[in-house]
C-alpha cells in the first residue's frame, strides 16, 4: 500500500540529516545482496524517498522501522518494481540486485518478480483453491508436469508451516483458511517460485499474536535460504527477527545499523526518540 | 410530536410504506396476469337457455364468459323494456361458438330476458381447427355415410375415433410442413443455383447450357415427387376425414363436422373434478407446445416461446464477450482521462435510449446495410429477393445485443472495479504480466458481475418488443428457425416472440373476446420464460461466487 500521506511530505522536513553526514554501516563480512544508490524517488512533485543509499547483505533479515509515510514501504516496493504501478512516480538513482541494475531498460520487470518475491500487509490468497494458490507462480512458467507441482506445493507448504494443517483440503479455496494461515499461504505461494530475495511488507499487521509468532518463526527460518526485507511497525519485531535495522523518517535513511546496536546504542538522537517512543 | 419527528419513527412508516406499495402492486400484477391466464384454460359448465324479447325467443347455449352488473336505464336507452322501478341489471356475456353458423362467436343477453339456466349433461363442446368452437348436441357419429354410434353411446365412440383422426391429422400436418417443405426447398434450390449459372461469367455458353439443363433435370425429378407426395397427402387427408359427427345446434340446425376438424370434444356438465384437471392440463400442455390458428387467437404459442427463447440466447452470445472485452479495455488498458470518460458517459447513456430508436438503427445498419451487403456479396442469385437483407432472426438478435450492450458494460466495470488492488498485486509479485494477471486472476474473479450484466441484459431483452417488430418478429413465422434442414439454424428466418404476440393477439385480433384470455395466458407465460431464464442464470451466478469467493463479496 502506498500510503496517501507521503504526498503531503513538508519539504522543510530534509533538514534532520542529510547524506554525508550519515554514519555508513559496515558489511565487510556479509554477502551483499542488494546495492541502493543516491535513489530519489517522486509521486508527481512530492519527493517521496531522499538519497537513499545502503546495500541489503544476502541471506540475512534487514528491517526498515519508521513512522507511518516515512517511505519504508515504498523503499520496499522499489526492489520489485511495484512502485511503477502508480503512474505518476519517477525514480532516479540505481538499485543493483546481484551486481544488475534493475531500473534499466532492458530488465524483464516479471523476470525481475520472480526473483525478488513479495508478502504484502494484508493476507491477499487468490480465490482459488490452496493447491492453485501455490502453484500459480509455477503454471505461469509453465510448469505442467503434475508430480513437480505437487512436490512444489508440499514442500512450499512445508517449509511455510503449514503442511499439517492444510494436507487434507488442500483443493478447498484459500479465503476458507483464517488470517495468519492466509499469511503463511501467501509466503509459501511466494517460496514456491524459488526466488533470491523475499519483500515483507508489515506482513504480521493484520494478525493476531499467535499467528505473528509463527510468521516469525517463519521469517527466521527462511533467512537460511533467502535474503529478506522486512517493513515493521513493531519495534519489537525488528528487534526479534532481524539482523539489520534502518530507520527511516519522511524518505530519509536516518540510520543503518546492526539489529543490536540500533536498538541499545543508536548513534543519532532521531533514531533514539523513535525506538523510545518519544517521537510523536 | 417533534420527539415523535425525532425518534425517526416517520421515517421509518414512510419507507416501509413505500415498501409495501411496491410489493402489493408486482403481487397485485403477477395475481391478475395468473389468474386471468390460468383461468383460460378450465371448462367451464355449459348453460342452456332462452331469452326472450319483443316476442322473439333465442336459444342459447354455451358457456358465461362475464357476468356484470349496469344500471338499467343504459340498458333502457338500449331499447329493452326494463321496469321502470328496477335501478340494476345483471348481463351475462355468453360464449356461444358456432362462428360458422351465426357469425358471431360471444353475445351479451340481459339476465331479466333469460330463462332459469340448465346445465343439459348431453351438451357438448368441440374445439376445432377452424371457426372457432361449437356448442350443441351430439346425434351421431358416421363413418363415410354409414352410421356408427347414435344417442348416448356416440360420444364414447366420438372420443375412441378422434384418437385415430388426430394421429392422421397429425401426419399429415407433418408431411405439409416437413417433407413438401424439403421439396419445395429443393426446387427452390435448384432455380437458385440456375440463376447462379446465369450470373456466371467464367463459363462457355455451351457449358452454362450443359448445367442449366442437369439442373431442369432434377427440377423435373423434384416436381415428380412433389406430385407424388401431394397425391399421397390428399389421400392421407381423404383418409383422415372419413370419420364425422353430426351434431345438432341450439338453433336446431343439424351440421358435420369432420372429426379431423375437431382437437377436443368435451361434456363439460358431466365432467368430473379429475377429469376436469386433466383437462385442464392438457389444454395448458396444448397451449404450451401447440402452433397458433385462427389468426393467433385460438391453438398454441409455441413458435412464439421457441422464437423468444432463442432470440435472447443468441443475443446472449453475442453481447457477452463484446461487452466484457469493451469493460476490461475501458477499465484495465484505457488511458483514464477525458476521452475514456466521454466513452463511458456515451456507454451509460445508450442505457437511455428508447428502444424503438435501437429498432430504427437495426433496420437501417443491420439489416438493408449489413443484410444487403451480405446478399450483394453471397447470394447474388436470390436478388432481387432479399436473403439477410430482410429483417430475420440474427437482426433481432444483434439489435437486443447492442441494446443491452451498456448493462453488460457497466456491471463488468463494476466488478472489475471492486476487485482489490492487493490481488492484482499479488499476481504481479508472482511475476506474472498485466495479461496473466488479467486472465487468470481479474477476469475468473469478475465473473459473477459479468453474470449480474447479463441477467439484466436478458431480462430487458426478453421483454423488449417495439425494436423487434422492425427488426424481425412477425405476426405469424411460417417455420422455425431451427429444423432439421442444413444449416439447422436459419439465421435469416423471421421469427415470433411473445411479447408482440400478445400486442399482436391483444390489439390486432377481429375476435377480441375470444383474444383476451389468450392475451393473459401469453403474459404469464412470458413472465414465467423470463424468471426461469434469470434463475438460471442466478444460479449460474450464485456457483461462481461461490467458487469465486472471496472477501470483496
Amino acid at each position: 500500500m502506498i500510503e496517501t500521506s507521503q504526498r503531503e511530505l513538508p519539504k522543510a522536513a530534509s533538514g534532520l540529516s542529510n547524506a554525508s553526514t550519515r554514519k555508513r554501516l559496515s558489511l565487510r563480512n556479509e554477502q551483499i545482496s542488494m546495492e541502493v544508490r543516491d535513489l530519489n524517488l517522486f509521486y508527481g512533485q512530492t519527493q517521496a524517498l531522499k538519497n537513499i543509499s545502503m546495500d541489503i547483505a544476502s541471506k540475512r533479515v534487514t528491517a526498515f522501522i519508521g513512522p507511518s509515510g516515512c517511505g519504508k514501504s515504498t523503499l520496499l516496493r522499489c526492489f520489485n518494481r511495484m512502485t511503477a504501478l502508480v503512474d505518476i512516480c519517477s525514480i532516479k538513482g540505481e538499485i543493483k540486485i546481484d551486481g544488475e541494475d534493475i531500473y534499466h531498460p532492458s530488465i524483464d520487470v516479471p523476470e525481475l518478480r520472480r526473483k525478488v518475491g513479495m508478502v504484502f500487509q494484508k493476507p491477499n490468497p487468490f480465490p482459488k483453491s490452496i493447491y492453485e494458490n501455490i502453484a500459480y507462480g509455477l503454471r505461469l512458467q509453465g510448469v505442467r508436469n503434475r508430480r513437480k507441482l505437487d512436490e512444489v506445493v508440499e514442500n512450499s507448504l512445508r517449509r511455510a508451516a503449514l503442511w499439517d494443517e492444510v494436507k487434507d483440503r488442500l483443493d478447498d479455496n484459500a479465503f476458507g483458511l483464517s488470517g495468519g494461515q492466509q499469511q503463511r499461504l501467501v509466503i509459501a505461494r511466494a517460496i514456491a517460485i524459488e526466488p533470491e530475495v523475499i519483500l515483507l511488507d508489515e506482513p504480521c499487521s493484520a494478525l493476531d499474536p499467535i499467528s505473528t509468532a509463527k510468521v516469525e518463526e517463519l521469517i527466521i527460518d527462511l533467512k537460511e535460504t533467502y535474503t529478506i526485507v522486512i517493513v515493521t511497525h513493531n519495534m519489537q519485531q525488528a528487534a526479534r527477527v532481524s539482523d539489520f535495522t534502518a530507520y527511516m523518517y519522511l524518505g530519509e535513511l536516518i540510520e543503518y545499523e546492526d539489529t543490536a546496536k540500533l536498538f541499545t546504542n543508536p548513534s543519532r538522537k532521531a533514531t533514539e526518540d523513535y525506538i523510545t517512543g518519544r517521537y510523536g | 410530536m417533534k420527539q415523535w419527528f425525532k425518534s425517526g419513527d416517520p421515517w421509518i412508516w414512510l419507507i416501509a410504506g413505500a415498501v409495501s406499495i411496491s410489493v402489493i402492486m408486482v403481487v397485485g400484477l403477477l395475481l391478475l396476469i395468473a389468474v386471468r391466464g390460468l383461468g383460460h384454460f378450465w371448462q367451464p359448465p355449459i348453460v342452456e337457455t332462452t331469452f326472450h324479447d319483443a316476442g322473439q325467443e333465442i336459444a342459447v347455449l354455451g358457456t358465461i364468459r362475464t357476468v356484470e352488473t349496469v344500471t338499467a336505464q343504459a340498458v333502457r336507452e338500449a331499447g329493452f323494456q326494463v321496469p321502470e322501478d328496477q335501478g340494476l341489471v345483471t348481463r351475462y356475456l355468453f360464449h356461444l361458438g358456432n362462428r360458422d353458423l351465426t357469425g358471431r362467436d360471444f353475445q351479451w343477453f340481459i339476465g331479466d330476458f333469460l330463462e332459469e339456466f340448465a346445465y343439459p349433461a348431453d351438451a357438448i363442446m368441440l374445439e376445432r381447427r377452424e371457426w372457432g368452437n361449437f356448442f350443441g348436441y351430439l346425434l351421431a357419429v358416421k363413418e363415410g355415410d354409414r352410421v356408427v354410434a347414435e344417442g348416448e353411446a356416440a360420444f364414447a365412440e366420438l372420443r375412441e375415433r378422434m384418437k385415430r383422426s388426430s394421429e392422421l391429422v397429425a401426419d399429415t400436418v407433418q408431411m405439409e410442413r416437413y417433407e413438401i417443405g424439403r421439396i419445395n426447398r429443393g426446387i427452390e434450390q435448384e432455380r437458385l443455383e440456375q440463376r447462379r449459372i446465369e450470373l456466371n461469367d467464367r463459363l462457355t455458353d455451351a457449358e452454362r447450357q450443359d448445367q442449366i439443363a442437369r439442373s431442369e433435370a432434377e427440377v423435373a425429378r423434384l416436381n415428380a415427387v412433389y406430385q407424388e407426395m401431394l397425391s399421397e397427402l390428399q389421400a392421407l387427408r381423404a383418409t383422415a376425414r372419413r370419420d364425422s359427427l353430426v351434431a345438432r345446434a341450439s338453433d336446431g340446425r343439424e351440421v358435420t363436422i369432420a372429426l379431423a376438424d375437431v382437437v377436443r370434444a368435451t361434456r363439460a356438465n358431466t365432467m368430473t373434478l379429475p377429469q376436469k384437471l386433466q383437462e385442464y392440463g392438457a389444454r395448458f400442455w396444448g397451449f404450451l407446445s401447440g402452433y397458433p390458428r385462427e389468426a393467433n387467437t385460438e391453438g398454441g404459442i409455441f413458435p412464439a416461446i421457441f422464437g423468444t427463447v432463442i432470440m435472447v440466447l443468441i443475443m446472449s452470445i453475442v453481447v457477452t464477450p463484446f461487452g466484457v472485452l469493451a469493460a476490461i479495455y475501458l477499465r484495465e488498458y484505457a488511458k483514464q482521462g477525458p476521452v475514456t470518460r466521454i466513452v463511458r458517459i456515451s456507454v451509460n447513456n445508450l442505457a437511455g435510449v428508447p428502444s424503438i430508436v435501437f429498432g430504427v438503427f437495426g433496420l437501417g445498419f443491420f439489416v438493408y446495410f449489413l443484410g444487403g451487403n451480405i446478399d450483394q456479396l453471397f447470394f447474388p442469385e436470390a436478388l432481387p429477393a432479399p436473403t439477410f437483407g430482410s429483417p430475420g432472426l440474427i437482426w433481432a438478435s444483434l439489435t437486443l445485443a447492442l441494446l443491452t450492450l451498456p448493462v453488460v458494460i457497466v456491471s463488468t466495470e463494476e466488478g472489475l472495479t471492486r476487485i482489490p488492488k492487493a490481488m492484482r498485486e499479488g499476481s504481479l509479485a508472482l511475476g506474472a504480466t498485466k495479461a496473466e494477471t488479467l486472465w487468470k486472476v481479474i477476469v475468473p474473479v469478475s465473473t459473477p458481475a459479468m453474470m449480474t450484466g447479463l441477467i439484466l441484459a436478458v431480462a430487458r431483452a426478453a421483454g423488449e418488443v417495439a425494436p423487434l417488430m422492425l427488426v424481425g418478429v412477425v405476426k405469424l413465422a411460417p417455420n422455425l428457425p431451427l429444423d432439421g434442414q442444413f444449416p439447422y439454424l436459419h439465421l435469416e428466418r423471421r421469427i415470433m416472440h411473445l411479447g408482440f404476440h400478445i400486442y399482436d393477439v391483444g390489439f390486432q385480433s377481429p375476435n377480441a373476446e375470444a383474444a383476451r384470455p389468450v392475451v393473459y395466458a401469453t403474459a404469464l407465460v412470458l413472465v414465467g420464460l423470463i424468471l426461469i431464464l434469470n434463475l438460471t442464470a442466478i444460479a449460474i451466478r450464485n456457483r461462481l461466487r461461490e467458487k469465486y469467493k472471496s472477501e470483496s463479496d
